[in-house]
This record gives structure tokens, C-alpha cells and sequence, in this order.
């Protein structure tokens, strides 16, 4: 731990002037800490807390609240949880957790280890919901008084739509003192509800454009109130509102459809790769999808406890275990079908239901669910009133990084550059010395790779199981058809596209309904531009 | 082969739909159906039911069944072995036939229902509707069902062909459209909005045209009536590939810019046979469906349209006859795993697709074929060693 | 030369059996006329502001190293492909560029694509069937029966491209040069007041180029031919006017004599630096 930039100091003199100094500082923190929790005021408030009648206790939490003592913020939460509990010696112990039957304590006072007691030596501080609601206030006007100014802004956030009579002096007493300008402009906020209700024509400007039902509610009743002045401000705050929703609901739709659009992208991707550049129509594309998925639930079984790790370890593994199956697939049926792409439909799509039902009898033929790891669980909110789900914004992320790097082979690696001219001209190519059924090998390995990356993805987006590669098969030929065979640009342009015309239809029409339009879009865009919206062009595509 | 030609030839003189009728080919085959039909018929008529050779109304309807399958097979063979579409959606159009059909049949149950409803079928009470939807009316007819049975296929048939071929949409694209046009379909017919019963389709058939349909003499009779729909789209198809325009088709199937640059509009004649077969099939899920009492979305599934791929590819593409027997086997096959080892099915299904393409490009039809010239051969090598 | 001129004199006996639509006027000019025709595929011009007359029964010979536009000019007469800018006429009364590839063979324009393409599946006999001048729409072609004149002009045919031997035999089992014959027996089936033929000679025998040469040439008057080459010496021994093609616009036009004395033809065959090239 290097605190100082001690050779700084030029004199010895001053750099043991300097150690004395963070001695000294260090000791005050540690004694200041311990002299506090020891302080018999303390135990006090602490006992208050245990006993009486609900309104005793109410009391407590207040005075608890404004005493200062660092314990405070633990006290109530564990009151709050139903974890402060008062043991048979009928001293308070905080417990980790309510379930159980013996259960690790500590002791509230000092935070002192208790071991494990039984629970039926413990009994529960009883609280009623007006008590929550007074401790949820009290824990959030506690942090209020935190150093960190980000914690004070997070509580004074927190503090909106819960600030009841009580509370309002408390926060004004604070906005006084309050010194930072995001902090103050918080605080401002969850005070305007109350002042508005009590007919403050001000407040409506901290409102603006706030996503809180408490909000449009109160509004819609100033609007509705005599006051003229009132009414027509909240009448125009309102309208801000709305359009702010507007927008919101918007943003969430794009949001979905992008997220649906990269999983599309990320299905077809593969497909574009082996229709494109072979010209082979991978009809168990969908089951390399599957494997991909089934590979990222068999590492977390393997290895219980860590899902995260398994999910990061799925992504090498279950592009290995498709791509294995590709080239499997390649070397035994592909290979002798060459330049009949009808019977290669027929023969891969015999292999899809081989390896369905393979998995099926393996396995089970019920679906199974991958955990999500928590860094990839919950959402993250944007802007007031639009959250995202983590996962969704990590399957985006890794389609954008799939799509990136296949890119880079194509354009940068030997391989790619073999594969565009065996795209381009096979015989000509190979009388240039390129190993065309090389080249078609390594190509389905990737693109099978490609597909056991996007199972990998869809496992922490839906459920895994045998024929959840059907479902995507379609919807992949159709990307891949519409964005023009052979393109990698074209492909997300038309999955992207796709997805966000889907998720646009769907409150409009429902969900079914909306995946035939866009089914139906494609066929009559089919007919139009038969070779999709990036067609290669000239004789060579013709023929 | 120069035989066949002549033949061909010789047929030229006559009308167009009797041609078929002076090949040795169809005459063998209607002989053999009408010999199935008829033996079948006797076994089960005339031999007590405890008799091992006894066929069994069970056995009957399971191979009314079949039939009807190897009609669908028939039609897929006629645009997939002679225009060189291979469609992954035909089981669209069987399955709007069979709708078709069972909208009468459902109609016709009548107060029979659960809900005792004279007018409505008895999801449509279920699902509170007051009146019947537009598109149901007519179908207490009988005549007016067998004519959307075939009507409605052929004109959705015309209707995505017409788009289709006219720009040009082919090989593989086609088909993955067309399997796209199948899986919309299914998804459309799932929604109870539909009118069509949704997930759990059309069902509790009573009676067809007063007959029974539970009684075996009414299966019998929906048996030879299959037996008969067969033979007659096997002529029909018959008399098509004989044809010049038959013969362009197979043109089309090989070479298509050349067939244009001679001045035939190809995209007219894929249009055209394209909807004879959809009507085909039509014809096939219409006498489908009373036979097994139900339909639903399921037929529309992509799965059962490229399982019938299968048939025709094992069974030979390009013969007809090659396309029955494949229908016959694989759902014999099918019966008889499905009962026996439910899980191997897929596998076994799976299989067929890789050995049809890979093992046996000319299906069951041109093994056959081989043997016949390989016998032949032998017979003129002993002939020589004769002389 | 003696079949080839029988079946030119019975052209004229069964003037009922030439196409049905409206004739093509010629009388004001050439029977083929493109004007400025430009098309490019992803930025790289194939055909660059041609412009190409074809008198009526001429028999015009084209030649051009690879990639100078020569099959691209074929598609775009055809109807194949639609140039970007520029004029198609075929005599005056109709504009190419109107018609799709079933109009425009209809009204008399018979082509012969570089691969030969056959119809494998069928008989000798039944490619020169389809290919006879008759109704091809759909009802006519479903009903159609072959009667005995048809069958007479179809065994000259036969006799024509030296494939009576074979008239029952699957195309796909001739031979290359014969499939090149049969598909310029299908070309003369079609009666057309124009033949485009691409490569006619690839994959023959000295022999067979010969006859091949005859024929062309017998066909010249009656019909206008244009014959696409690379072989100088077939050229040499048919043409009587060569058009040299040459990064998509015309580089020469003349006697086979005058145009292989042009030094640009010569630049262009034999070599030259680069920089002469783009200019």
C-alpha cells in the first residue's frame, strides 16, 4: 500500500513529519470508531429499538436516525429485514439470514461474531408497515449525511415519492447544508411531490419530464385543481411527460428490436458464410445453434457454483464443439454433394433431426435452463424511466464482437481471402493452387463455429432445449436471403432491420401476427429483388 | 429407351388426356392399384375377422391413409421431378384442403356437438363467438367444400407463384420461400382468432354425406375412394408430362434461359403446373382428413412438408410411380417404428434423408430400373450364347 | 450445301409457319440497330456507348479478346440484361428493350449460348420438337400434337445436322461438338429472321468446323447471322464483314483483311503496353 509518494519529501525531517501525520490520522479513525460503539448512549438507542410499543419503537428509529452513531444504517436495515433479532441473554444480534434452523449472529451493538444460535432461542423484533415505511425513510435520509457525494445523490434519489410530512423538514434541513449541486437538485426533486401537493406552483419545474406514476398522478390532480395557474403549468408538465414517455417507449422498442435483431444476425451469420461462400444450403444449422447452447448448460454442470466462468469458458467451447460437428458434417455428407444444393437441403436436413433427437435421448427431451451469472443479470437504467436488461445488452455486445471479428477474417486472413475468390471463381481459383475443398472445410468449420456461438448466446436469453433450433432456421434463411447471399454487411443490415421491424409490429398486431407480416414482407421482397438488398452483381453471380 | 420415345410418339396422335392410357407404364399401374384396391376389399369383406389373411377396418383406414399421402407424394413428384421446383410447402396445400374438408365435416356435426349448437362448431361457442364467420358459409355443402378443396390450394398456389416465378425466384430460394409460405401459414392457423379452431383444429367428425364415419363399411368406401383420387391424379399428372408442355417443363427443369430465348414463357408454365399440383394435394388432404377425423396446424408444419420430400426422393424422382411407393414404405415404416420403437423413428427418418441423397440419388424407382436392365442384359447375353 | 438449300425453298412454301407477329420492318434500314448502349456491372463498364448496325442477311462476324464485351452484347439483344443507357432496334418497328427474352425470340431472334445448352433430359428429337416455330403459349402448348409436316421439317432438320442416327437418344449422351449441332438445329427450328451464335465451333473437329462454316454461311441471305469467334481462321473462312469488340466498344469494322491489318487490332491481340491499352 503506498499512500504517499514518500521521495517527495526532500527532508527526513519531513517524511517522518508525514508518517507521524498518517499515524495519527489512522489511530483517531480506529480509536474514534471503537470509543463511538462503545459509547453507552449507543446501547441505549440499541435497546429502544428492541422494546415498547410500536409507537415507542417509531420513536427510536427517530432518534436512532438523528444520533449520527455509524451503526445506524445496519440497525434499521436489519429491523427493516426481520433480521435484528433479541436473544435469550436478551441482548440484540443481527443474524446473516431469517432461514434456517440455526443461524450465524452477531452482535448488533459491536458487530462482534456470535457463532451459530438455534432459532428458536431468537425471537424477531416485531415491526408493522408503517414502521417499514419510517425505517425505509430513515435508512434513506441516514445516507444522506454520507461523505461520498455519489452516495448522497443515490439516497436523496431513492428519497422520490416517499417523502411524507415527516420527512420534508428533515430534507429541507438538509438541502440547507447541502453544498453539492447534483445532490441539491435531488433533493429538490423528492421535495417537489410534497409541495406540490400542498398547491407550490415551483415544485412542477423539479418535475419535468419525470417517469414516476406518483408524479403523473399528482400532476393529473394539480391539473385538475382551481388554481389556474396551477392547473396550466401541471397541464404543460404533463404534456412533457408524455412525450418523454413517448420517446421512452420508443427507445425500449428500438432496444428490443436491436436486441432480437443481433440474435438474428448472430443465427444467420454462420449461414451467410456456408450459403454464401459454398452455396450450401445448412438445413441443421439451427441444431449447431442447439449444440451451442447444450455445450454452455453442460460446463455449467460441470462446474457448479461458478456459471459465469462457464459461460466465458462456452464461448471457445461451443464454437469447438459446432464447428467439430461442421466439419464432421462437411467430410461426410456436404463433400459428396457438391453443385446440388437441393439434395444437400434434404441430406442436412436429415441430419437435424438426427442430432435433435440425439440430444433428445442423450439428454432429455425437456428443456433446460442455464443459469444467468449475476454480472450478466439484472438491467442497468439508462435514463429516468428506461432500464435495460444486462443480458440482452451483453448478447448485443457479443454480436457486434462475432460480427467484428469475422469480418477481420474475412478481410485480413489468408483464409478470407481464399474464400472470396472461391466465392468468386471457384475453378479459377483453384487454378491458382487454392485448395478449394480446403477452403470449403475450413469455411463450414467457421460457419458451424459461428452458429455454436450464437447457442451460446441464445442459452442466456431463452431456454435450451432440442428443437430450439427450429425455431431460428427460418427466421435465419430469411435474414440471409434478404440481406443477399454472400454478405456479411448485408446479413446485419437485414437482421438488425428485421428484428426492429418485428418488435414494432408487435404491440400493434401481436407477436404471431407480426412474424407473418414479416415472413410474408420477404417472400414479396423476394420476388422483387430476388438476390436481396446487396446483390453481387455481373455474369460471374448469374450463372 | 427408344422404345419409350416411340411410345411417346405414337400417344402424340391422339387427344392430350388419353395419351397416358397407351403407355405400358400407367396401364401397369392402374392395374396394380385396382388389383390393391380390390384384394383389400375382399380380404376384408369377405374373410371372418378372426382369419389371419383378414384386413381389418383399422388396416383399411391406415391405408386410405397411405394413398392419400402417396396422391400428395404424386403432385410434389410433378413440380419437383418435372419442373425442377422443389417445393417445401406442399403440405400447405393439402392441409388447406383438409381444412376444407373438415369445415364441412364440422358442419355437419350440427346439434351433435357438445354445446348442442345447430349453427356453431363447437369452438366457436367455446370461444363465445354469436355468429358463424363469413368464410364459413357454403360449407354445409358438400359440393361447395370439395370445390374450396380444391379452389382454395390452386389459388393460393397461383396466387405466390404468379409472384414467384415471374421474377425469376428459383432453386433453393424457392424452396426456402415456400417453406416460409408453410411455417406463416401454421403460425396464422395456430391463433384461435383464425376461425379455424387454432391449436386443436377441426375434430369429432360424426358423418359424411349420412355415412357414418366411424363405421367400417364408410372407411371401406373412403378407402377406394383414395385408391381412386390416386389413380386419377396419376393421370392427370400422366397426361401432363406427355404433353409438349410436359416436355417443356423438363426443359424448364434443366434449362431454363434456353426454353425463354426459344420463346416459351416459363414463368406461365411453371405457374400452371405449379397449381395443378397444388390442387392435387388439395384433393389429397380433402380425403385425408375424414379418414382420420382430424385436422390442425399441424399438417402445415415445415417438418411434415419436407418429410414428403422424402417419400418422393426415396421413391424416385421424376417417375410418379416412384413417388407412391416411397409414400408407401416411409409411412409404413412409420406406422410400424413409431408403435414398435418411438424413439428410433427420427433417427431412422434422419437416416433416409442422408441414404436417399447420398446412397441413392435415383430412389427405390431407379434400383429397379437397374435390375430390369441388368436382367434384360442378361437375358440378351444368353440369348447370344443361345445362338 | 444441297439439304440446307431444300430447306431454305420449303421456307418459302410454309410461309404460314413463320412467327405470326408482326413482321419486321426492314425496309428502312438494318435489321439490328444499338445505339450508344452502355451497361456496367459494380462500377466496371462491360459495354461502353456501342453502337452496332446489322444489315438485313448479313452474316456479321465478331471478335474481341475475352472480356471485351462480346456475350454481354448478346444478353442485351436478347433481353437478358437491361442496359443502363442507349437504343436496341430490331428493324424499326420494335424496341428491344421493351420486350422481355419470350417476345423478343418470338419475334424472330434466335441465339446460341457459348456453353451448348440441350435439353439432356429429352430425346434429340423432342429438343427440336420444343424448338420448332409453333404457338407457344400455354393452352396451344399442352394440346399440341405434332403433325406430319411438323415432323417432316424436323427430320430434315435431323438430316441437316447429321443427327438422324441419334434423334432418339437422350441429348445429354451426344457428344459436344454434336450438341453444338443440335442446338443450332433447334436455332434453325425457330425460323428466325436472326441467329446470334456464340462460339458455333468449340469442341469440334476440322471436319465438323467446316460443315459448321457451310452452314453458317448458307443461312447468311435469308437470315442475318452474327457469329462470336475466336477461332481466326473459322472467322477467316465465313465472314465477309468483322466488327472487333475491345473493352466494350467497337475498335474495327471491316473485311477481315483490313481489320487484321489495323495496327489497334494488332495492339490489342498481340500485346501492348499498358498505358497504349487505356487509351
Amino acid at each position: 500500500m503506498k499512500l504517499f509518494p514518500l521521495p517527495l519529501f526532500a527532508s527526513s525531517g519531513a517524511r517522518l513529519f508525514a508518517l507521524l501525520g498518517l499515524c495519527a490520522c489512522l489511530m483517531v479513525v480506529i480509536l474514534g470508531q471503537q470509543a463511538h460503539a462503545q459509547s453507552p448512549d449507543d446501547a441505549a438507542l440499541l435497546e429502544s429499538l428492541g422494546t415498547g410499543s410500536f409507537n415507542d419503537k417509531s420513536e427510536a428509529i427517530n432518534s436512532v436516525a438523528a444520533s449520527g452513531t455509524p451503526r445506524a444504517g445496519e440497525w434499521l436495515e436489519a429491523m427493516l429485514d426481520g433480521r435484528l433479532q433479541l436473544a435469550g441473554d436478551g441482548t440484540l444480534v443481527i443474524v446473516a439470514s431469517t432461514s434456517g434452523r440455526s443461524l450465524e449472529a452477531r452482535a448488533a451493538l459491536d458487530g462482534a461474531p456470535m457463532g451459530t444460535i438455534e432459532r428458536r432461542e431468537l425471537k424477531r423484533i416485531p415491526i408493522n408497515n408503517a414502521l417499514r415505511v419510517q425505517l425505509r425513510g430513515a435508512i434513506a435520509t441516514l445516507d444522506l449525511s454520507a461523505e461520498d457525494p455519489a452516495v448522497r445523490r443515490a439516497a436523496a434519489a431513492g428519497l422520490f415519492g416517499r417523502v411524507d410530512d415527516d420527512l420534508v423538514s428533515l430534507i429541507e434541513a438538509r438541502l440547507e447544508g447541502e453544498e453539492d449541486e447534483s445532490v441539491r437538485a435531488a433533493l429538490e426533486r423528492a421535495l417537489a411531490l410534497p409541495r406540490l401537493e400542498r398547491g407550490d406552483v415551483t415544485a412542477i419545474e423539479a418535475l419535468r419530464g419525470s417517469q414516476d406514476n406518483a408524479v403523473r398522478l399528482a400532476l393529473t390532480r394539480a391539473a385538475q385543481s382551481g388554481d389556474a395557474q396551477m392547473a396550466a403549468a401541471a397541464q404543460q408538465a404533463l404534456g412533457e411527460i408524455e412525450r418523454r414517455a413517448e420517446i421512452n417507449r420508443w427507445l425500449q422498442q428500438l432496444f428490443f428490436g436491436l436486441s432480437m435483431g443481433s440474435v438474428l444476425v448472430l443465427a444467420a451469420i454462420g449461414l451467410a458464410i456456408t450459403f454464401g461462400v459454398m452455396g450450401v444450403i445448412n438445413m441443421a444449422h439451427g441444431e449447431l445453434i442447439m449444440l451451442g447452447a447444450y455445450t454452455t448448460w453442460m460446463l455449467q454442470q460441470w462446474l457448479p457454483g461458478q456459471p459465469g466462468l462457464a459461460v466465458l469458458l462456452a464461448i471457445p467451447a461451443g464454437f469447438l464443439v459446432s464447428a467439430l460437428v461442421g466439419i464432421v458434417l462437411e467430410r461426410g455428407v456436404i463433400r459428396y454433394l457438391k453443385g446440388r444444393p437441393l439434395e444437400t437441403l434434404l441430406a442436412t436436413f436429415g441430419v437435424s433431426l438426427i442430432l435433435q433427437q440425439l440430444v433428445r435421448t442423450m439428454i432429455s427431451p425437456q428443456n433446460r435452463s442455464v443459469v444467468t451469472p449475476e454480472w450478466m443479470s439484472g438491467s442497468v437504467m439508462v435514463i429516468d424511466g428506461l432500464s435495460l436488461t444486462l443480458n440482452r445488452l451483453y448478447v448485443m455486445l457479443f454480436a457486434a464482437l462475432v460480427f467484428l471479428a469475422l469480418l477481420a477474417v474475412m478481410r485480413a486472413t489468408r483464409l478470407g481471402l481464399e474464400v472470396r475468390a472461391v466465392t468468386q471463381n471457384r475453378a479459377m481459383a483453384r487454378a491458382m493452387g487454392i485448395r478449394a475443398s480446403r477452403v470449403d472445410l475450413l469455411t463450414f468449420a467457421l460457419g458451424s463455429g459461428v452458429a455454436g456461438l450464437a447457442g451460446v448466446a441464445l442459452s442466456q436469453l431463452t431456454n435450451v432445449g432440442p428443437s430450439m433450433g427450429q425455431n431460428y432456421i427460418i427466421d435465419s434463411f430469411m435474414v440471409v436471403v434478404f440481406g443477399g447471399v454472400g454478405n456479411l454487411w448485408g446479413t446485419l443490415v437485414a437482421g438488425l432491420s428485421l428484428g426492429i421491424v418485428n418488435q414494432w409490429l408487435e404491440p400493434w398486431v401481436g407477436a404471431v401476427l407480426a412474424k407473418i407480416a414479416v415472413l410474408v414482407f420477404i417472400i414479396l421482397f423476394i420476388q422483387k429483388r430476388p438476390r436481396g438488398l446487396f446483390p453481387q452483381k455481373g455474369r460471374a453471380a448469374e450463372g | 429407351m427408344s422404345e419409350d420415345f416411340a411410345a411417346k410418339r405414337a400417344g402424340m396422335a391422339h387427344g392430350w388426356l388419353v395419351r397416358p392410357w397407351h403407355e405400358r407404364s400407367t396401364q401397369v399401374f392402374l392395374f396394380s392399384v385396382c388389383a390393391a384396391l380390390a384384394l383389400v376389399t375382399m380380404l376384408h369383406l369377405a374373410l371372418p375377422a378372426g382369419h389371419p389373411l383378414h384386413v381389418s377396418a383399422y388396416t383399411v383406414n391406415l391405408l386410405g391413409k397411405y394413398l392419400c399421402y402417396a396422391l400428395l407424394a404424386v403432385a410434389l413428384d410433378l413440380v419437383w421431378g418435372y419442373l425442377g421446383v422443389l417445393s417445401l410447402g406442399h403440405g400447405a396445400f393439402f392441409a388447406l384442403g383438409g381444412y376444407a374438408m373438415g369445415m364441412y365435416l364440422m358442419r355437419g356435426i350440427g346439434e351433435r356437438g357438445v354445446y348442442g349448437n345447430p349453427e356453431l362448431p363447437d369452438f366457436m361457442v367455446f370461444l363465445n363467438w354469436d355468429r358463424l364467420p363469413w368464410y364459413w358459409h357454403g360449407f354445409d355443402m358438400f359440393w361447395f367444400a370439395l370445390v374450396m378443396a380444391l379452389l382454395v390450394p390452386g389459388l393460393l398456389a397461383f396466387a405466390f407463384g404468379y409472384f414467384a416465378f415471374r421474377s425469376r425466384v428459383s432453386g433453393v430460394y424457392l424452396s426456402i420461400i415456400t417453406q416460409a409460405l408453410t411455417f406463416a401459414l401454421m403460425l396464422a392457423f395456430l391463433r384461435n382468432e383464425m376461425g379455424f379452431g387454432g391449436n386443436n383444429g377441426l375434430t369429432d367428425f360424426r358423418e359424411l354425406l349420412g355415412f357414418d364415419l366411424r363405421q367400417g363399411s364408410t372407411r371401406l368406401g373412403l378407402f377406394i375412394a383414395s385408391g381412386v383420387a390416386l389413380m386419377f391424379g396419376y393421370l392427370v399428372c400422366r397426361a401432363l408430362i406427355c404433353s409438349r408442355l410436359g416436355r417443356v417443363g423438363v426443359a424448364v427443369r434443366d434449362a431454363s434461359n434456353r426454353v425463354r430465348f426459344l420463346g416459351y414463357r416459363v414463368e406461365r408454365v411453371q405457374l400452371y403446373v405449379f397449381v395443378v399440383s397444388a390442387m392435387l394435394a388439395g384433393l389429397a388432404g380433402a380425403l385425408y382428413v375424414p379418414q382420420v377425423g382430424i385436422i390442425n396446424p399441424n399438417e402445415f408444419s415445415p417438418l411434415f412438408s419436407i418429410e414428403l420430400v422424402v417419400w418422393v426422393a426415396l421413391g424416385g424422382r421424376a417417375t410418379l410411380y416412384g413417388a407412391v411407393i416411397g409414400a408407401l414404405v416411409v409411412n409404413y415404416a412409420k406406422t410400424w417404428l413409431t408403435s414398435a420403437m418411438p424413439d428410433a423413428w427420427l433417427f431412422v427418418l434422419g437416416g433416409l434423408f442422408v441414404a436417399a441423397t447420398l446412397l441413392l440419388p435415383q430412389g427405390i424407382a431407379g434400383l429397379l430400373a437397374q435390375l430390369r436392365r441388368r436382367k434384360s442384359a442378361k437375358r440378351d447375353e444368353d440369348r447370344e450364347a443361345l445362338t | 450445301m444441297k439439304p440446307l438449300s431444300s430447306l431454305i425453298q420449303r421456307d418459302r412454301v410454309f410461309d404460314f409457319l413463320k412467327p405470326r407477329e408482326s413482321p419486321v420492318d426492314v425496309r428502312h434500314g438494318p435489321i439490328l440497330y444499338l445505339d450508344e448502349v452502355s451497361v456496367s456491372f459494380d462500377g466496371f463498364k462491360a459495354i461502353d456507348r456501342l453502337s452496332l448496325t446489322i444489315d438485313d442477311g448479313e452474316l456479321r462476324c465478331i471478335i474481341g479478346p475475352n472480356g471485351a464485351g462480346k456475350t454481354t452484347m448478346m444478353d442485351i439483344i436478347t433481353g437478358k440484361t437491361r442496359p443502363d443507357s442507349g437504343e436496341v432496334w430490331f428493324g424499326t418497328r420494335h424496341d428491344l428493350l421493351r420486350l422481355d427474352e419470350p417476345q423478343i425470340a418470338t419475334l424472330g431472334i434466335g441465339r446460341k449460348f457459348q456453353k451448348p445448352t440441350v435439353f439432356e433430359a429429352l430425346s434429340v428429337f423432342e429438343n427440336l420438337e420444343l424448338a420448332g416455330a409453333g404457338d407457344k403459349r400455354l393452352w396451344p402448348s399442352l394440346v399440341a400434337r405434332l403433325d406430319a409436316q411438323a415432323r417432316e421439317r424436323i427430320e430434315e432438320t435431323l438430316e441437316l445436322i447429321q443427327l438422324t442416327e441419334q434423334r432418339d437418344r437422350a441429348a445429354g449422351v451426344l457428344s459436344h461438338g454434336q450438341k453444338q449441332w443440335l442446338e443450332i438445329g433447334m436455332l434453325l427450328m425457330q425460323r428466325p429472321r436472326l441467329l446470334l451464335v456464340d462460339e458455333p465451333v468449340a469442341g469440334m473437329t476440322e471436319r465438323e468446323m467446316a460443315r459448321t462454316a457451310e452452314l453458317l454461311r448458307g443461312l447468311a441471305g435469308r437470315h442475318s447471322v452474327v457469329v462470336v469467334e475466336h477461332d481466326m481462321g473459322f472467322v477467316r473462312s465465313i465472314a465477309n464483314k468483322v466488327t472487333v469488340l475491345h473493352q466494350g466498344r467497337v475498335l474495327a469494322e471491316g473485311t477481315m483483311d483490313q481489320v487484321s491489318k489495323d495496327s489497334r487490332v494488332a495492339e490489342v491481340y498481340l500485346g501492348a503496353p499498358e498505358e497504349e491499352l487505356v487509351r
